[in-house]
């Protein structure tokens, strides 16, 4: 186990290097800079500017000038926020991201995997079609939908949280990362019921589930103590991802509910051409994307047996 | 259960409480008294809560560009003179509790008011103010708007290292309290000038304590780290969310001042501007998202104000490529739009349809009405130019940023052009930077553009359409332009000038390398409980006169 960890690791270096390479040139091919503006500066101010970031270098000389700041972890100034540099951005949104990511996180999982459980338990029957059709109908409604229709529903109707803003109001009851957070949440239920729904039947049909239920188990037990452990697999494998992507792609969501997380911030870089941030987002958001398919390779490992080997 | 299955479980259950500990614990560890004001609480405690939209990129006046920036600069930093109360061409004193010029306004005097302080405790000096556009002027310092100050003798040849010594620059402090600036030529509107960012004094000290006299980026924007000289003070900077800023005691005329603080929200997206304004979350709104303006105008009618503002909506023409190249085409693309139903049926914020250039409200200059709806003169010109009914007219292409009401826009004058002249235009959208280098590298046909007025005077609208100007980008040149733009640069007396300037936008409107489409308005969602903000056409508001009426009124 140790060894596959390991071995998981140090595949990260060579991966987040590709990754930082394609992007650092991707960056410089795609057209316009990031001092452009509908009102000109001059050429000579443009040239100053490119001097003192050092982007009138050759392309090679900027990418190894990179690369030497990037494995000292430094990843150099934004542009866009004039007196940050991208760890800086970084550590200031980052922490919100991960705060909503975390509780949309725990919302999916247990709103999700509850509902497929019990799906999957009632197959064919409304406890089975309520929970799946209102999945789908979770899938097919876009966060852009769903968001604002909560900030109207709660926050303007129910005042019970803030529709803009991260140091929101003191008279709403609710902290301004709750309905991010149960908006980002549900979409990634509705999926997560899906898969679990799936499992749950595929182990259920199973031999030692019959033989469970001959030696007269009872239901409750047979369901939480066998069935689940090997239904929840695809789910667990698809965790990883899903984490992952609730952290980083909470873009839309932050953007309709006003919140300064990193989301924003990645998508926000690449509209400025700030190449710093891009590659500082970029490069953060990959290593979380490796290390967590890797706790959920882990967490699989530890679920099923049949996989150690 | 399996100790690996009860292992993950516990794990998720030992996260899920962590959060909600976490989440509460969040809510009320960190102070967050001063920034949750409701409108009430606001109003009672005389905070304004606003947006001016997107989040500003730098807080240094001399690295600043846009609109957001200077906002919020405004409440901290303190030019020469200061806006007035309700008309944009009229100022108040600021730094300089006095002035005086030469006949022709090429040299003008300011006298620094011995009380004017910074928020560190220096006095405000003539000295400073040298300070700073040295430092503006320093090349490698990189300042976009740099060139805003070369109108000041020398100041050229300094940016451009032709001199070395700044003391030949027209800046020069005859003692601490007396700032002389000489001008290359005659400039009445000076004073208007003097309030954009570009000419914003800075706190020599805390710059050179940051860094170099050239150095970008510095620290000394954050809060706690920025020195003022304006009405307020910053507390916070929580980037992408709100800037707050609280009354400063050492403002020279803080007795005047009428507000305790204001937050700036930065708030990109005009639908959450929108609800975050319905929920009493902000005083203000920068914008107006376009599907709201009838619901606002019918509704709550005492929300919604429109006012007149210095831009102009047009498209840039590529006058180097076949039959673009032609003033008869130019003119009668112009021709054949009808704007007024561009502004009524797409736009609906009581836009101007633009018959000239430079929009009104600009002092004494009064606008064009040179352009209007003829299809029928449209027509002609056509037919005149070689064209008959559009034929033979080479394919162009209607190129603009994406964004919707653009897309609207360029689809109802493709629509027009050909109705009414038989011209076939496709359109093209592109993404904003992408657009901005197609449109600087001309390598378009028709261009979206927009420009807005920086102070109170037609040569911000007119001198970019001078040969060889950054801003130009159509190829159009026309010597006796130029040479009307450097009279009128000579040119002492106010009403003369004007007439120059007049003549000038004649010329560019016989020639045209642009379509006119409309002139801009302002348009924002206010509480009433805000008080004395007037209907201002560059949109500067000196916050010290704006007030809050300490009771409870909100949107429903």
């Amino acid at each position: 186990m140790i060894k596959v960890i390991a071995g998981r690791l140090l595949q990260l270096i060579p991966v987040l290097w590709i990754i930082l390479t394609l992007t650092f040139f991707m960056t410089k091919i795609v057209p316009g800079g990031p001092f452009s503006a509908e009102r000109q500066a001059t050429p000579e101010v443009i040239a100053q500017l490119n001097a003192y970031y050092g982007l009138d270098k050759p392309v090679w000389q900027q990418y190894l000038g990179y690369l030497s700041k990037v494995v000292r972890f430094d990843f150099g100034p934004s542009y866009t926020y004039q007196s940050e540099s991208v760890n800086e951005v970084i550590g200031r949104a980052f922490p919100i991201s991960l705060q909503i990511g975390t509780l949309a996180f725990c919302i999916a999982l247990v709103i999700g995997a509850t509902a497929g459980v019990i799906a999957a338990v009632n197959k064919n029957k409304l406890l089975d079609y309520l929970p799946m059709s209102i999945s789908m109908l979770g899938i097919c409604l876009p966060t852009f939908v769903l968001g604002p229709i909560f900030a109207l529903v709660f926050g303007l109707v129910l005042k019970l949280a803030p529709v803009s803003g991260w140091y929101g109001l003191n008279y709403v009851p609710l902290h301004p990362a709750v309905m991010p957070a149960v908006t980002l949440g549900l979409f990634y239920a509705a999926y997560i019921a899906r898969l679990t729904r799936g499992g749950m039947l595929d182990i259920l049909n199973q031999d030692f589930i019959r033989t469970a239920r001959a030696k007269g188990v009872p239901e409750h037990e047979i369901i939480l103590r066998h069935a689940l452990r090997g239904g929840l697999l695809p789910v667990v494998a698809f965790l990883g991802p899903c984490f992952a992507g609730l952290i980083s792609g909470s873009f839309v969501v932050e953007k309709v509910f006003n919140v300064p997380g990193l989301g924003q911030e990645f998508i926000k870089s690449v509209f400025n051409r700030d190449y710093p941030l891009i590659l500082g987002t970029v490069v953060f958001f990959g290593a979380l994307i490796v290390i967590f398919n890797l706790v959920s390779d882990v967490v699989q490992l530890l679920l099923d047996p049949r996989s150690r080997n | 259960m399996s100790s690996a299955m009860r292992t993950v479980i516990g794990l998720i259950a030992v996260l899920f409480a962590g959060v909600l500990v976490w989440m509460f614990a969040r809510g009320t560890a960190t102070d967050r008294s001063s920034y949750s004001l409701t409108l009430r609480e606001a109003n009672r405690n005389k905070i304004l809560l606003l947006t001016v939209g997107s989040e500003p990129r730098t807080l240094d006046p001399q690295a600043a560009q846009g609109v957001t920036e200077h906002h919020i600069i405004m409440a901290m930093i303190e030019g020469l003179v200061a806006p007035s109360i309700n008309d944009q061409a009229k100022v108040v004193p600021g730094m300089a509790d006095r002035w005086e010029h030469n006949d022709d306004y090429s040299v003008w005097t300011f006298h620094i008011g011995e009380d004017r302080k910074w928020s560190n405790g220096d006095p405000v000096t003539a000295h400073d103010f040298v300070f700073s556009y040295k430092r503006m002027l320093t090349a490698s310092f990189g300042a976009q708007y740099a060139e805003n100050l070369y109108i000041l003798k020398g100041a050229e040849e300094y940016y451009r290292g032709q001199t070395r010594n700044f003391d030949d620059v027209g800046v020069k402090a005859i003692d601490d309290h007396n700032l002389r600036i000489e001008l290359v030529g005659p400039t009445p509107y000076l004073l208007s000038l003097v309030q954009h960012d570009s000419w914003l004094p800075i706190n020599p000290k805390t710059i050179l304590k940051f860094g170099n006299i050239d150095t970008r980026d510095t620290k000394w924007t954050h809060a706690g780290n920025y020195v003022a000289n304006g009405p307020f003070l910053m507390k916070t900077w929580r980037p992408n969310d709100v800037i707050e800023v609280v009354r400063n005691p050492l403002y020279w005329d803080a007795a005047n001042v009428k507000l305790n603080g204001i937050n700036f929200y930065s708030i990109e997206n005009s639908n959450t501007a929108g609800r975050a304004f319905q929920a009493g979350q902000l005083h203000k709104t920068d914008q107006v998202s376009l599907d709201k303006v009838p619901y606002y105008r019918r509704v709550h009618p005492e929300l919604i104000r429109i006012d007149p503002y210095e831009g102009v909506y047009f498209y840039r023409i590529n006058i180097s490529r076949k039959a673009l190249d032609n003033p008869k085409v130019r003119l009668a693309l112009n021709l054949a739009i009808d704007r007024d139903a561009i502004v009524k049926n797409i736009l609906r914020e009581d836009q101007k349809p633009a018959t000239g250039f430079t929009p009104p409200g600009m002092g004494d200059y009064t606008p064009l009405n040179k352009i209007t709806y003829d299809p029928e003169r449209a027509r002609q010109l056509l037919a005149e130019a070689g064209y008959p009914k559009g034929k033979g007219f080479p394919k162009f292409t209607i190129h603009f940023n994406t964004l919707e009401s653009h897309r609207a826009i360029a689809e109802a004058i493709q629509q027009m052009w050909k109705e009414e002249l038989g011209i076939d235009v496709t359109l093209e959208n592109q993404e904003w930077k992408v657009y901005l280098d197609t449109q600087n590298s001309m390598n378009y046909d028709i261009s979206r553009s927009a420009w807005i007025g920086d102070f109170m005077d037609p040569v911000t609208f007119l001198s970019m359409w001078t040969a060889g100007n950054g801003n130009n980008n159509t190829h159009w040149a026309n010597s006796k332009y130029d040479a009307l733009i450097e009279q009128a640069a000579r040119t002492g007396d106010p009403k003369t000038r004007l007439d120059i300037l007049h003549r000038a936008e004649e010329l560019f409107l016989s020639e045209l390398p642009v379509v006119l489409v409309y002139w801009y308005t302002n348009t924002y969602l206010v509480q009433p409980s805000v008080q004395n903000w007037y209907p201002l056409v560059l949109g500067n508001h000196n916050y010290k006169f704006i007030n809050l009426k300490d009771e409870f009124e909100r949107a429903k």
